[in-house]
């Protein structure tokens, strides 16, 4: 029944429907015995705009799933390794590694569903943690922004909440950045004048050329990509899709790509993390 | 030693003996081709894993030559009967010379 209400809003809205085309729209994402939420009611914030939201894990093809049920099979996992490698390595004139501080990596647990949050007044991303852990703590040169290092530790750190419920908090000191972004969630922007919205909230399920267009979530970021076949950052996704529209994308690590990472995040509230996901 | 080379393998724990298990096993390597050329113009020269073995107690179960157009992180997925408990071994063998090994070990159920 559900599903009959996205195709038809798809009618509405296009004239022609895909639907949730490809994969069986029933599949169940397990992964190592844990049976992960891909769909669920949407978050308060959005219920007049959706009913449901779905992880994009949904939208992609069976081949693309099936790489995601076994941590094996999952190519993230090489860059999780090396992470894992570098979690242990002491860097710095503080001599410390990650390690030093936080004895197990496993400390992290939970950290990932509350990303991006709100410290001092600012947003605060995964990667900001990160490059202030190594500036202030281990005395190291901080990583670049949608460096490969960076987001293999993120997605490291992200890794260790797979399962767990997005929690992001939207309301107190995060209102007004949650607000700034969602303002440029539903803004047109570029020569294609087009919003987030218009392809994430109102054509997800259709498909625009040989795209199949997902509610475009981020709870399994940092992601595998098939097309580049490594591990891509929030950021670094954002950045394209407003390329994509050709307009004039805000610089990766900006306060304005802070926000909107903070309100698309929530966005996604329910959904469990599935960091490191496979997508194409 | 090629940079950031690790090896990954799954075997299941157990199996009875006679059974067939599924073996899976990737190498996280750059396989440069040596057809490509760097920012300078000059061919980059190949660094690939040519020969990828799996042993059963000694005896050899797969013995693989791998050529220049293999993807990175090269991944083999494969079948083997278990006569008895026992540990297989697997190792890859670099251009440089280098061999990287591992070792996983399968009990009888």
């Amino acid at each position: 029944m559900k599903k009959r209400a996205v195709f038809f809003r798809a009618l509405l809205v296009s004239g022609f429907a895909v639907g949730m085309a490809g994969a069986d729209e029933n599949a169940q994402l397990v992964i190592e015995g844990e049976t992960l939420v891909t769909k669920a009611a949407a978050p308060a914030h959005l219920q007049d705009n959706l009913d449901e939201i779905y992880s994009g894990w949904v939208f992609r093809s069976n081949e693309t799933q099936a790489l995601q049920l076994d941590d094996f099979d999952n190519p993230a996992f090489v860059f999780i390794d090396a992470a894992m490698d570098q979690y242990q390595q002491v860097e710095g004139s503080a001599d410390k590694s990650c390690q030093s501080c936080h004895e197990d990596v496993e400390e992290f647990k939970g950290l990932r569903t509350q990303m991006p949050r709100i410290v001092d007044g600012k947003v605060q991303t995964m990667e900001d943690q990160i490059n202030k852990c190594r500036t202030e703590q281990m005395g190291a040169e901080a990583w670049k922004y949608t460096g490969s290092d960076m987001t293999a530790m993120s997605a490291l750190i992200g890794f260790q909440s797979r399962g767990m419920a997005m929690n992001i908090k939207i309301d107190g000191e995060a209102k007004p950045f949650w607000e700034k972004g969602k303002e440029i969630y539903y803004t047109r922007h570029g020569q294609l004048d087009m919003a987030c919205s218009n392809c994430h909230e109102d054509n997800y399920g259709n498909n625009i050329r040989a795209d199949h267009l997902s509610q475009g979530q981020l709870n399994g970021f940092p992601t595998y990509r098939l097309k580049n076949a490594k591990l891509n950052a929030v950021h670094s996704r954002l950045f394209g899709c407003i390329r994509d529209v050709r307009a004039e994308p805000y610089k990766v690590g900006s306060d304005e790509l802070k926000a909107l990472e903070l309100y698309v995040s929530s966005r996604a509230n329910g959904l469990s993390v599935e960091t490191p996901s496979v997508r194409n | 030693m090629a940079k950031g080379v690790k090896p990954r393998v799954k075997v299941p724990k157990k199996a009875a003996a006679g059974d067939v298990i599924t073996i899976k096993a990737l190498i996280s390597h750059k396989m440069e081709s040596g057809q490509r050329k760097g920012k300078d113009g000059n061919l980059i020269p190949r660094s690939i894993i040519n020969r990828f073995t799996c042993a059963f107690n000694g005896e050899n179960v797969i013995d693989v030559q791998l050529e220049p157009a293999i993807s990175t992180n090269p991944y083999f997925q494969f079948e083997a009967i278990v006569p008895e408990a026992g540990e297989f071994q697997f190792a890859w063998h670099d251009d440089d010379g280098s061999v990287y090994e591992t070792k996983k070990k399968i009990k009888m159920a």
